[in-house]
């Protein structure tokens, strides 16, 4: 581990006052921590942000909520508001990581978890993100974690976590507080990045930005399913995840909401796949063209192509118990 | 006072059966439990020495050529950097279970990715960590680096003393009604202990004193002082504690020579710690296998012929090879037999023991394809083992100790209620799930190990048992207390024993399942001694002697040890040797496996319902951790065929998957409930005690029950292992 500076901020203010030049935020740290013993992350300087007054999951005006960026993935997923009106994104946080490491995860700090790329995290590897212009062992090596949709030729990593897919099919925003107190709220669709080019950035933070929260909007009916696939029962990343939420009027789609977890280099969503869905009758053949709209552009690398069929079968099957008749879940 | 004995032939006397003080056998609980639990034991990384300092190994981040340059002066004095230690003694390889001498020394060659380099030294661990990942190392590369063994320029060799070419199997295939000719292979796996490797070093002039983490001290002490050209007389080594093995801490690693060396150069303790990335790159791998199998049998299902011949690879020079065919040889019967093994010499990480070496991947293929047979041939499977199982070694001509293999079966099959499955594969479906239910046979060789066990008996009534025998988690502390206390006729809470300390009585080591019978036997003998002692003092005959509560006596008159021994400890060297048994006859533990499993439909995950094992092992020296150790053996069977996997990178054999997030053990969701069976057993031929081993016995075939179940859940054969979703996914139903 590179020696670092620390600092342990009260307040926002405060926080905001030691942001500097590599310098990071530091709250549960359960990725952060491991990537810097390793160092595929040094920062000079941690800002331990645990002090400051965002772990509060409150209520808002319009009837969503705000779930402070301190707010453990433990509490938020055991919050009776969130399993009663958005189990999605409970059940989502509770498919991830372990008990012990989701009473140390926190909300935003979980919206910057790293990929798990085994390339990005072997320092004798080259890597574009971790250090641009290196290249990409995984594009010709084993990629069975990696994307199958929107990567690019610098990278073919993946994001790696539960959360932010529901709050992704949930239509959440982030807010954040930039460097000088201004304060704004983007659609999390927007926070993470694709890799392009640089695929050393993750999301849109700009040095300094500190997420303050992350905003759910009044809930809505429907059914809502969060479908995780993975290599072992608990304690993998996914393969693929869905996190869906379908609403139906009578015989017909109202509305769906699709988002998927384990293809992308972000919670990948893709509205045209749900404006196919909605107004028409639940059947077969409309989730195949669903899927087939879904998949049209991936591609596998090798050892991930499995993911292709993978994705389309477990995207009809949540579709059909989404659809089904029968009570809201 | 020693009592030697050799195992020239059978002891059925079964006298621990006749003790009165009721610990053999019963479920006692681990008298280093509470230490454990409570973090009053003390694991190698976890001693305080005054004046440590860290030791971290740097890498080879080429697989194969030599070191032009490490580029120490620039990081030694600053920022805590002591010492960077590139001594021709350090290790390239760590040394196989049994060495006994150095392993290849030098590091300026380069045989693999992850290779030791150097041992970069600091004040903190931190410190040495920082260094260690910016020391620069130079190479010249060698182009002919071989990563695949199954590829054909890779250069091969067969041992010879492993090849078996009997009868005339291409015929007995040819003139067979029912035959399977099919091809599997097993990944690589790492024993993934827990605790990792770990080794702090301390002289005092010219002796050394070594706190780690291994397996067999006896052996440990000569691979150290060979590698670091001293004598074993000026070594001590501790390992009384010891964070899980699974045969990767059987000889020394890197890290044990590593901190030796730095400790004497700089004259101060040294403690040198594997990251878990290293474990993975610089202990044992088990080799990846091609097994390719054919059976053949009659309508009867009596087999006629029987093929399995095998490809492993290991690094050149090393001749360890994975002995897959071990109990294929005696486990069934078919006079025409072709078995053999191939090894293809690779530039990865070296290949060693992990986990029951040879069983664990071979019986496994085995049992799948015996699974393919019982299909063809129209028989069930449990039928179908019951009718090949030999009267003597099919290739030896020798008669077979104790076996309980048909009990095991057809025990199994009872408490299973195997009768009332679905026989047909693909067609139970509960919901989005495929239900189906699957079975194997168990196998694993028998080896009594040459061992030596002090035991004193004190004069205030307690006892000392002390050898240089290891717990490695599987219950030595129990097993022997529960000896020494029922031979000498004491409450578990007046024996202590001693383990992992090479200034004992040299053991057996853990390894290979012997370390039970073995170590136990020495504290047998050793007690037996003690008994003939204490016989005399009170004038009668060691057989008519009874010891019970810290008495002593012939019936009636019963005195209690302190008075009978007046003030003098009675202390006896219990020395057993493996002899004519182990040769004459054929010996072995065996079992059955029985698993429900239920794969999704829609996504191929396989979950494991519920899993039995039955298992016959000789005496059963402690019922809870003999389970325990069963339990985990059935765990790693899931691992293996549903999990686990040692992926290497093609283009410079590099492990892709070292950490635990990646390289995937079965966590506790993918275990159901296990039920362990002992069946009742003595093994006259075995040992003194009529034990056999039983650490690795869960393994031994366990996961091919589960794949068994995949196939008779889904009709699909995963020959491929581990079975991972996405090999069942391209033949799920349509949805």
């Amino acid at each position: 581990m590179k020696p670092f500076a620390y600092a342990r901020a009260s307040d926002r203010d405060g926080a905001r006052a030691e942001a500097a030049d590599n310098a990071l935020y530091i709250a549960g740290g359960t990725n952060l921590l491991d990537l810097m013993k390793l160092e595929v992350m040094a920062p000079d300087k941690l800002v331990d942000i645990n002090r400051l007054d965002l772990s509060e999951l409150a209520d808002t005006d319009d009837g969503g909520l705000r779930i402070g960026a301190l707010v453990t993935n433990s509490d938020c997923a055991a919050d009776q508001r969130i399993r009663r009106d958005y189990p999605l994104l409970s059940r989502a946080i509770l498919a991830g990581a372990s008990g012990q490491l989701r009473n140390k995860a926190t909300t935003g700090g979980n919206l910057c978890q790293r990929t798990r790329c085994y390339y990005f995290y072997d320092t004798a590897m080259p890597c574009n993100k971790r250090e641009p212009g290196s290249g990409c062992q995984a594009l010709a090596g084993f990629n069975r974690i990696h994307a199958i949709l929107g990567a690019s030729e610098a990278c073919i990593a993946t994001y790696p976590g539960d959360m932010a897919v529901a709050m992704t099919a949930l239509d959440a925003r982030v807010e954040i507080e930039n460097v000088d107190g201004a304060i704004r709220q983007i659609p999390i669709q927007d926070f993470h990045c694709l890799p392009g080019d640089n695929p050393e950035r993750d999301n849109i933070l700009e040095n300094g930005d500190l997420i303050t929260a992350v905003i759910l909007p009044r809930p809505v009916e429907g059914k809502q399913i969060y479908r995780k696939v993975r290599d072992r029962a608990s304690y993998a990343f996914a393969l693929c995840s869905v996190a869906a939420v379908v609403q139906m009027d009578r015989e017909t789609i109202a509305a769906a909401a699709l988002a998927f977890g384990g293809l992308a280099h972000k919670p990948w969503r893709d509205e045209t796949v749900e404006a196919l869905l909605v107004g028409e009758k639940p059947s077969a053949q409309l989730f195949g063209r669903a899927a087939d709209q879904l998949l049209a552009e991936a591609q596998g690398h090798g050892s991930n192509d499995f993911k292709i069929p993978l994705t389309r079968r477990v995207m009809i099957s949540v579709l059909q118990e989404a659809t089904e008749k029968g009570a809201a879940a | 006072m020693t009592a030697h004995h050799k195992m020239d032939k059978a002891d059925s006397r079964n006298r621990l059966d006749d003790m009165v003080q009721g610990l053999v056998g019963s479920p006692m609980d681990r008298p280093d439990g509470p230490l454990k639990v409570s973090g009053q034991a003390t694991y190698a990384h976890e001693w305080d020495v005054p004046g440590m300092l860290f030791g971290v190994l740097a890498r080879a981040t080429i697989s194969k050529g030599r070191v032009t340059d490490v580029a120490s002066i620039p990081l030694i004095g600053k920022d805590g950097v002591r010492a960077v230690i590139t001594d021709d003694r350090l290790l390239r390889r760590p040394a196989q279970g049994g060495a006994d001498e150095a392993p290849p020394q030098g590091s300026r060659q380069v045989d693999y990715f992850g290779q030791p380099i150097a041992l970069v030294v600091a004040d903190t661990f931190e410190q040495a960590r920082h260094a260690a990942n910016i020391l620069k190392i130079s190479y010249e590369p060698m182009a002919n680096a071989a990563f695949d063994p199954e590829a054909e320029d890779t250069p091969t060799d067969k041992p010879e003393d492993d090849q078996l070419d009997q009868g005339d199997l291409d015929k007995a295939m040819a003139d067979a009604p029912f035959t399977v000719d099919q091809v599997y292979r097993t990944p690589g796996h790492n024993s993934a202990a827990m605790e990792p490797h770990c080794a702090i070093a301390s002289w005092d002039g010219d002796k050394l004193t070594l706190r780690g983490s291994y397996q067999m001290l006896n052996f440990n002490i000569n691979e150290l002082a060979d590698a670091l050209h001293i004598v074993p007389e000026n070594i001590r080594m501790l390992s009384p504690f010891v964070g899980g093995g699974f045969g990767s801490k059987l000889g020394i690693s890197p890290e044990a020579v590593s901190a030796a060396l730095a400790a004497k150069e700089i004259g101060q303790p040294v403690c040198v710690a594997l990251s878990r990335p290293q474990v993975f790159e610089t202990t044992m791998r088990r080799s990846e296998t091609r097994q390719h199998v054919r059976l053949a049998c009659g309508t009867d299902g009596v087999l006629t012929g029987l093929g399995h011949e095998c490809l492993v690879s290991n690094l050149p020079e090393e001749e360890f090879y994975e002995p897959v065919t071990q109990a294929t040889h005696f486990m069934y019967g078919g006079k025409n037999r072709k078995l053999g093994i191939q090894v293809a010499r690779i530039n990865r990480t070296c290949g060693g023991s992990v986990r029951a070496p040879g069983e664990a991947v071979g019986m496994q293929v085995l049992e799948n394809a015996m699974d393919e047979l019982a299909e063809e041939a129209g028989i069930d499977p449990v039928e179908l083992r019951r009718r090949n199982v030999p009267d003597r070694h099919p290739e030896q001509d020798i008669p077979y100790s104790s076996r309980r293999f048909i009990e095991a079966l057809d025990e199994g099959a009872k408490l299973f209620e195997w009768h009332k499955r679905n026989k047909t594969p693909g067609s139970l479906r509960e919901g989005d799930w495929l239900v189906g239910h699957g079975m194997a046979g168990a196998a694993r060789v028998n080896i009594l190990s040459e061992a030596k066990a002090r035991v004193t008996l004190c004069a205030d009534g307690t006892a000392v048992v002390e050898t240089d025998m290891t717990d490695i988690g599987t219950g030595t502390y129990a097993i022997l207390t529960q000896i020494a206390g029922d031979m000498l006729g004491l409450p578990a809470s007046k024996v202590e024993t001693k383990l992992g300390d090479t200034d004992f009585p040299a053991g057996p080591g853990s390894g290979g399942s012997w370390g039970a019978s073995s170590a136990g036997s020495a504290v047998f003998l050793a007690c037996e001694e003690i008994r003939k002692k204490l016989a005399e003092q009170i004038g009668s005959e060691e057989t008519d002697l009874a010891l019970a509560n810290g008495r002593a006596g012939t019936g009636e008159s019963m005195r209690s040890f302190a008075d009978i021994l007046d003030g003098q400890d009675i202390s006896a060297i219990g020395h057993i040797e493996p002899g004519k048994t182990l040769e004459e006859w054929q010996q072995a533990t065996y079992g059955s496996y029985f698993a429900e499993v239920a794969v999704n439909a829609v996504t191929g995950e396989t979950r494991v319902k519920r899993m039995l094992g039955v298992f016959g092992a000789g005496r059963i020296l402690n019922e809870k951790t003999a389970t325990s150790q069963c339990y985990g053996g059935m765990i790693w069977g899931i691992g293996s065929a549903l999990t686990e996997e040692l992926v290497f990178d093609d283009r410079d054999g590099h492990i892709v998957n070292h950490d635990l997030a990646e390289y995937h053990v079965p966590v506790n969701l993918d275990v159901p409930q296990i039920e362990v069976v002992l069946l009742e057993e003595r093994d006259a031929l075995a040992s003194p005690i009529q034990a056999k081993g039983i650490g690795e016995l869960g393994i031994c075939g366990a996961a091919a029950a589960v794949t068994n179940a995949i196939y008779n859940a889904t009709g699909i054969r995963v020959r491929d292992y581990p079975a991972t979703l996405d090999k069942l996914l391209a033949r799920l139903p349509e949805q």
